[in-house]
């Protein structure tokens, strides 16, 4: 089943890897480092859904303009992200407030978006298509439309779903993008191999310092989680670490009164959180209401994080050395600033030198699976 | 003003017996008085702990959970009346503590009461924090309900005045947990003196609401979560029809009833204790232990720890707890049972699982 889908990704020429990925592709076990992807009971996964998810990925005319897709802020050729931009870009280039999240891996996430709005995939892609900054459709129709029409969807959705005309709706639209995205996993980074195949020499000497320090004095591990047989690099869960509500610490009651007196609809929050950047900072608490959440969001994956610059959920922080600096000065990205006052509670200065904090940059290039890594040309370029 | 009780009685019991009692979310409470000018909410923090290391620094941990509280409390919807204070706001009653907790309390944006907990008050017994914070002992009446603030960490006056070289040591002997050198709290006689006659003038039918630091009932000697006059304290709180006592020291969830009297715990903003199981003292009122606190996950610094939300719809208390990086919890009067129950996790099927974490 995975090799159908990279000779898709093949077919589609996105990949630079190609050597790497049809190694990789010939495999059918889950890639070192990863759990078996978590396959809901009512979306099995088959190649012709998966092929149909693609096509549906990779279309543009899903937008107002023609010109965006999902693959547009999650290009498979940057890792599923848009790195280097900090911030989305969607239809007439209008910007949203939030860095684009890979889609690598996400099939594990328990949650989607970085509010974690969103309980799964499914659901996940109906959303984007009506952000006015985004695909910036009023609703799903125009979708609609061309599915039920178009010769070639229509013949898809018939084999997929043996649903044709009125009969395709969104839930089948979404089923099939979620399948797609349930393929797009990648582990056998260099850690993967150091740690589950005991590959002593795949980490250096320092990339294997900042690992101890990952686990240890950096207090890494508590939320981008190792277990004994897998790594997701994340606990699902959501946490204020500093950034973005930094800057509207002052506005916080106002903002958070107007979450707090009106209940909105996922879709609302939506558009709120991505139009606004101020609202965006309230993180997770636009969609709980929970103090605990305030400012908050969910823990990523660090696996592909050394390709997928800038960082943090607004994509404010440039490179990985100036995040740990972020972590080793207790949540503030400039020593002396004003702590948040409602900072997660494992957050706190680390005491870290200039070398472990090198060391601990070390161990995130480390997390890079082949198929992402940039070549030797682009890698000398930059 | 007894009229006015009065009415706000037959009020109160009016609204009990259609209040649901349930977890409400924060941000939905509505008060269930037909007037809604008589309704009224308010909140408690506690047991802060601010602890000075030396020059400008202090224990930063502590710091967060106050500046935390403060900050959540201040966003409220509805807002509430007023804040109490439940003690124990420094670690070694020191100026600088005290100083620096009342800068971080000022930021409250609501009218707030302060009460006196042993770490506040055995170095100087209590002198600079009444600066600060007033009398150790009063009463207040706000909106129909009689509320009275009592300084329950008292002890003998040989242990006070006598025992103890320093002022600084009777502070640490106070403030250690199963210190056989430490000493048994009370309310003493001139303020039960006082109690008395402040309540000879509240009528019976009035809500009554005390707030202390130690338990006024005896659970666990050893950490002093305990008071040696109780039983007297609680015969001059008996023939009020609706009494509750909200005390902190404990830092933890704890809720019992003896008689009329509802007895709820608060959390501390500073770290969390866990129930006393070496219970090994004369009878105990306190029920089994039917939830056992949920462990704190010690990278979180703020788990286990939390402040309160407290509403009077019903005349009675419902406690909402409002936990950091843990499931909030409410616990509130059933009128059906007579006692303080959790509305969550009381049925064994909802308890909360201990949690497995290495």
């Amino acid at each position: 089943m995975r090799k159908t889908v990279f000779v898709v990704l093949l077919g589609a020429g996105l990949l630079a890897a190609a050597g790497v990925l049809s190694d990789a592709g010939q495999e059918q076990s889950t890639p070192l480092g990863l759990p078996p992807v978590p396959i809901p009971e009512n979306n099995p996964q088959t190649p012709e859904k998966i092929a149909l998810g693609e096509k549906l990925y990779m279309e543009t005319r899903f937008s107002t303009t023609g010109e965006v897709g999902c693959f547009t802020c999650h290009d498979p050729e940057k890792a599923f992200t848009d790195s280097p931009l900090k911030t989305s870009e969607g239809i007439n280039k209008l910007t949203g407030t939030r860095n684009s999240p890979t889609v690598i891996n996400s099939a594990y996430m328990t949650k989607q978006f970085w509010d974690g709005r969103s309980p799964d995939l499914e659901d996940q892609a109906l959303h984007p298509f009506i952000n006015p900054v985004e695909h910036g459709l009023e609703n799903h129709d125009p979708i609609l439309k061309i599915v039920r029409k178009d010769p070639e969807y229509a013949k898809a959705f018939k084999a997929v779903f043996g649903k044709s005309g009125k009969e395709i709706t969104m839930r089948e639209v979404t089923l099939a993008i979620a399948a797609f995205e349930r393929t797009v996993i990648s582990g056998d980074s260099p850690f993967d191999r150091y740690y589950y195949a005991g590959e002593e020499d795949a980490l250096t000497e320092q990339q294997k310092r900042g690992f101890d320090l990952f686990l240890n004095e950096g207090r890494c591990v508590s939320c981008h989680v190792i277990e004994q047989t897998q790594a997701l690099f994340t606990d699902n869960r959501f946490h204020n670490i500093g950034v973005g509500i930094n800057n509207i610490q002052n506005d916080v009651p106002k903002l958070a009164r107007n979450f707090l007196q009106a209940d909105m609809t996922v879709s609302e929050v939506d558009v709120e959180v991505l139009t606004d950047p101020r609202t965006s900072d309230l993180g997770r608490f636009a969609i709980s209401h929970g103090f605990d959440d305030l400012g908050s969001f969910k823990t990523p994956t660090l696996r592909n994080i050394a390709v997928t610059s800038p960082y943090m959920h607004d994509g404010s922080i440039e490179t990985l050395k100036d995040v740990v600096i972020h972590y080793n000065n207790g949540g503030v990205t400039d020593v002396g600033d004003p702590v948040n006052d409602f900072l997660s509670g494992g957050i706190r200065a680390l005491d870290l030198d200039e070398d472990q904090i090198d060391d601990l940059v070390a161990f995130m290039e480390a997390l890079t699976s082949p198929e992402f890594e940039p070549s030797a040309d682009e890698a000398d370029g930059q | 003003m007894t009229k006015t009780n009065l009415n706000r009685r037959d009020f109160l019991k009016g609204a009990a017996s259609v209040a649901a009692v349930s977890a409400i979310p924060l941000s939905t409470v509505e008060l269930a008085f037909a007037d809604p000018s008589q309704n009224f909410t308010f909140a408690y923090i506690s047991d802060s702990h601010i602890q000075h290391i030396k020059g400008s620094r202090f224990v930063n941990n502590w710091d967060r959970g106050l500046i935390r509280a403060v900050a959540e409390t201040n966003l409220l919807q509805p807002k509430p009346d007023f804040v109490m204070f439940g003690g124990d706001l420094a670690q070694l009653g020191t100026k600088p503590e005290l100083d620096h907790g009342a800068e971080m309390l000022a930021k409250l944006n609501y009218k707030t009461y302060c009460l006196l907990g042993e770490h506040d008050y055995y170095l100087d017994l209590g002198e600079y924090w009444s600066e600060l914070f007033g009398p150790h002992w009063y009463s207040f009446d706000h909106k129909g309900v009689h509320f009275v603030v009592l300084n329950s960490i008292l002890t003998f006056d040989e242990w006070t005045f006598d025992r103890w070289p320093t002022a600084e040591q009777r502070m640490l002997e106070m403030a250690g947990l199963d210190n056989p050198n430490g000493s048994p709290f009370m309310v003493g006689e001139k303020q039960r003196a006082w109690l008395a006659k402040d309540l000879s003038g509240v009528a019976k039918g009035t809500p009554l609401v005390v707030f202390s630091h130690s338990p006024i009932q005896k659970i666990y000697k050893g950490w002093n979560f305990w008071t040696d006059d109780a039983e007297q304290v609680q015969a001059l709180l008996q023939p009020f029809d609706d009494v509750t006592v909200i005390y902190g020291h404990v830092h933890q969830i704890q809720y019992n009833q003896i008689g009329n009297i509802s007895f709820h715990a608060v959390m501390a903003t500073a770290w969390p204790w866990p129930y006393p199981r070496a219970y090994a003292q004369a009878e105990s009122h306190m029920p089994k232990i039917t939830v056992p606190m949920n462990r704190a996950d010690p990278f979180f610094e703020r788990d286990a720890t939390g402040w309160q939300f407290i509403n009077l719809k019903t005349g009675r208390v419902d406690m909402e707890y409002n936990l950091n990086n843990n499931t909030n919890r409410t616990v509130a009067y059933n009128p059906e049972t007579g006692r303080p129950e959790d509305t969550k996790y009381q049925a064994e099927d909802d308890r909360i699982n201990p949690q497995i974490h290495y």
